[in-house]
């Protein structure tokens, strides 16, 4: 048994980890007697990627490519590779995956199976629409090759891995100019504004995202826009990597450091700009500082991550600002962005229509978890729902009610695969 | 720098086939030899994807055979110039079984000592022919000194450790470089059953490795703290090491 933590470190738990190393293995690896569950590199926040006391299949040395086109971009390889890695591979070739999540440090299947965003998605939706193909292994043995329009890959794509082990994966990359992009920064006072930015800026720039201010309460924050770059010039000297060293004694993101973080972030940004950056800083800044979720101390955090429905959005999000203000309580790494039109692939996909708040807490306890409950009335209220990838603690009826497909994804579930989010949300 | 010619045996074992990632940096011939045709085929693939302009073949082979260990040293030097042998194969197992089993005792030294050096004394032969090119040859530092849970293990690691200083006396003075690697315990599906802290990454010692052959470096720990720590295991006095439980 070993101690498995995921990213937002509030517990650790012991596991039986198993290695998949050989495609063809993997078969007879998962006819185990316990019920297992696959885990890559544990970035997903809560619960999801856990199985305390059972087995999890460590994926990451599934890491091979099979097969790459360079004329059509499509890309055949293994589900344990990482993000970074296929960037590394594709982009000094002229490719790119089409849709990247905050970090690259997740492997492929964690990617499909949690379906992640990136800062495009009005353009080019979730990670599970660049997906043409899914080899996926059952605890019975069996081996399927999934395609889009098939249930079972509509049950996959973000199907939080209760469907069955991704061995291989086929993605249609992206064709990218270059890997610079040309990033736009402007500061906004209020929410409207942030609307009204956000909106004009979905037909001419391919990314958009904001940062915002979640102490200020006014709603202020810097929003930015990018796209990619005519720009030739070779990759920058690769800055060095950084990592948290130890796990401070308390939360480094407390009451005394929030509100000058955010002042002075907000001062520093504030001043509309224009700039020329290199993929890897403008898609994973914090992917510079490995191990930075220590920052939060012996406890570990929260990440709270929601979508609203657009015509619910703006009051939606102010009053959770409210709430978060009132709590005394806030948050370094807010982040607010519009989802665009394009529905998602995945019966338990996340990302709908809408606008999506993203904030992470320190781990208060019952503090937290209070504030926790008067934000998931307002999602409800509001018709939204959470993100299983960062939750660890949302209350079952929530879930329910946010997933309307949910019958329709319990009947492809492995019932040899459980994790401590099935457990929670679904009863087994 | 021109094309390298590399054959790696045990071309599955992870250290071989990061080792091969990062020699496929630059355009490489690769000859990959090892016992399941398939994951050959897996490794293969993944090498032509990460470096179009290499080329990778396989060679599935009977590692306990004298005669056909033989023969493939023969027949891939004859087919062109050799850069680089790297000889990888091997399995760590369980010590409690291996004094329960002699069967199993016998098939540890076999894989992790004998076979090994089959393989070197073979393309030893070949690199004197050609009067050049680099042997590294997979040793542990558990074949420093014998210890009581890991010795059949050591003990193999530990023959391929003299056999090397013997080649490397033999070839003194010439342009072959014979490189000894002694990893210590490594992420890999081998160590599986370890607890996974205190493993090194397989990137890493991958990463060591091949700096190591391409500066010819007699013996390389990988980590390089290897060195400090089997220094004092060698170095500990037996009344003392022999209290110890490690």
């Amino acid at each position: 048994m070993v101690k498995v933590h995921s990213w937002g470190r509030l517990g650790e738990f012991d596991h039986q980890l198993i290695p998949l190393s050989d495609r063809r293995r993997v078969a007879t690896q998962l006819q185990g007697e316990a019920a297992g569950l696959a885990f890559g590199m544990g970035r997903s926040y809560g619960d999801v990627c856990l199985n305390p006391g059972g087995v999890l299949w460590n994926t990451t040395m599934l890491d091979r490519f099979i097969r790459f086109d360079e004329t059509s971009g499509l890309l055949q390889c293994e589900a344990g590779l990482l993000l970074r890695d296929v960037q590394r591979l594709v982009v000094p070739r002229g490719w790119m995956l089409p849709v990247v999540p905050g970090t690259q440090l997740a492997t492929l299947g964690g990617a499909v199976a949690n379906d992640v965003h990136g800062k495009n998605h009005h353009v080019a939706g979730s990670f599970g629409d660049q997906v043409v193909e899914i080899v996926l292994m059952r605890t019975d043995g069996s081996r399927s090759v999934l395609h889009p329009g098939d249930a079972r890959f509509e049950a996959t794509i973000g199907g939080l891995g209760l469907t069955g082990v991704i061995t291989e994966l086929t993605l249609q990359l992206k064709r990218i100019k270059g890997p610079w992009l040309n990033v736009e920064t402007q500061a906004y006072q209020n929410l409207s504004t942030f609307f009204d930015l956000a909106d004009a800026a979905e037909a001419d720039w391919e990314h958009t995202v904001s940062w915002i201010d979640c102490v200020a309460g006014s709603g202020r924050g810097i929003f930015m826009r990018a796209n990619h770059s005519d720009v030739q010039q070779s990759a920058p000297k690769s800055s060095r990597q950084r990592r948290m060293p130890f796990v401070p004694p308390v939360s480094l993101v407390n009451r005394l450091t929030l509100r000058p973080f955010n002042q002075l972030y907000y001062q520093l940004k504030k001043k509309q700009s224009t700039a020329l950056q290199y993929y890897e800083d403008f898609f994973h800044p914090l992917d510079h500082l490995l191990e930075w979720n220590r920052m939060y101390g012996p406890r570990g955090f929260f990440q709270y991550q929601c979508v609203l429905p657009r015509v619910h959005g703006r009051e939606g999000v102010q009053a959770m600002l409210a709430q978060i203000s009132r709590a005394g309580e806030g948050s370094f790494l807010a982040v607010l962005k519009t989802f665009g039109e394009r529905p998602s692939v995945g019966m338990l996909s996340f990302a709908q229509p809408g606008v999506t708040l993203a904030l992470d807490f320190t781990n208060q306890g019952d503090k937290t978890q209070k504030l926790f409950a008067s934000l998931d009335d307002i999602v409800r209220n509001a018709g939204g729902r959470l993100y299983p990838a960062k939750d660890a603690r949302m209350p079952r009826a929530l879930f329910e009610a946010g997933y309307p497909r949910l019958q329709e994804f319990l009947s492809h579930r492995d019932p040899g695969i459980s994790s401590a989010m099935s457990r929670r949300l679904m009863g087994s | 720098m021109s094309r390298q010619r590399i054959i790696i045996i045990g071309a599955t074992s992870a250290i071989a086939e990061n080792c091969a990632r990062l020699w496929a940096r630059q355009p490489s011939d690769f000859v990959l030899v090892g016992r399941d045709q398939d994951r050959l085929d897996s490794v293969a693939a993944d090498l032509r994807v990460r470096s179009p302009q290499s080329s990778a073949q396989s060679i599935v082979l009977d590692f306990s055979d004298a005669a056909a260990i033989a023969a493939l040293a023969k027949q891939t030097t004859v087919e062109g110039r050799v850069d680089i042998v790297l000889i990888a194969h091997g399995n760590l197992p369980v010590q409690s079984d291996c004094q329960q089993d002699l069967t199993l005792t016998r098939q540890a030294l076999e894989v992790n000592g004998l076979s090994p050096v089959l393989f070197a004394e073979a393309f030893a032969a070949q690199l004197e022919k050609s009067g050049n090119g680099t042997l590294a040859i997979m040793g542990s530092v558990a074949g420093d000194r014998g210890r009581k849970t890991n010795y059949v293990y050591g003990a193999a690691k530990g023959l391929i450790d003299r056999y090397a200083q013997g080649l490397q006396h033999r070839f003194g003075g010439t342009q072959i470089k014979i490189v000894l690697i002694k990893p210590g315990p490594t992420a890999t599906p081998m160590t599986a059953h370890l607890p996974p802290r205190g493993l090194a990454r397989v990137e890493d010692v991958a990463r060591r490795i091949v700096a190591a052959v391409a500066a010819g470096q007699p013996v390389v720990y990988a980590p390089a703290r290897w060195w400090l720590i089997m220094m004092i295991i060698r170095h500990l006095p037996r009344v003392i090491f022999n209290r110890l439980n490690i």
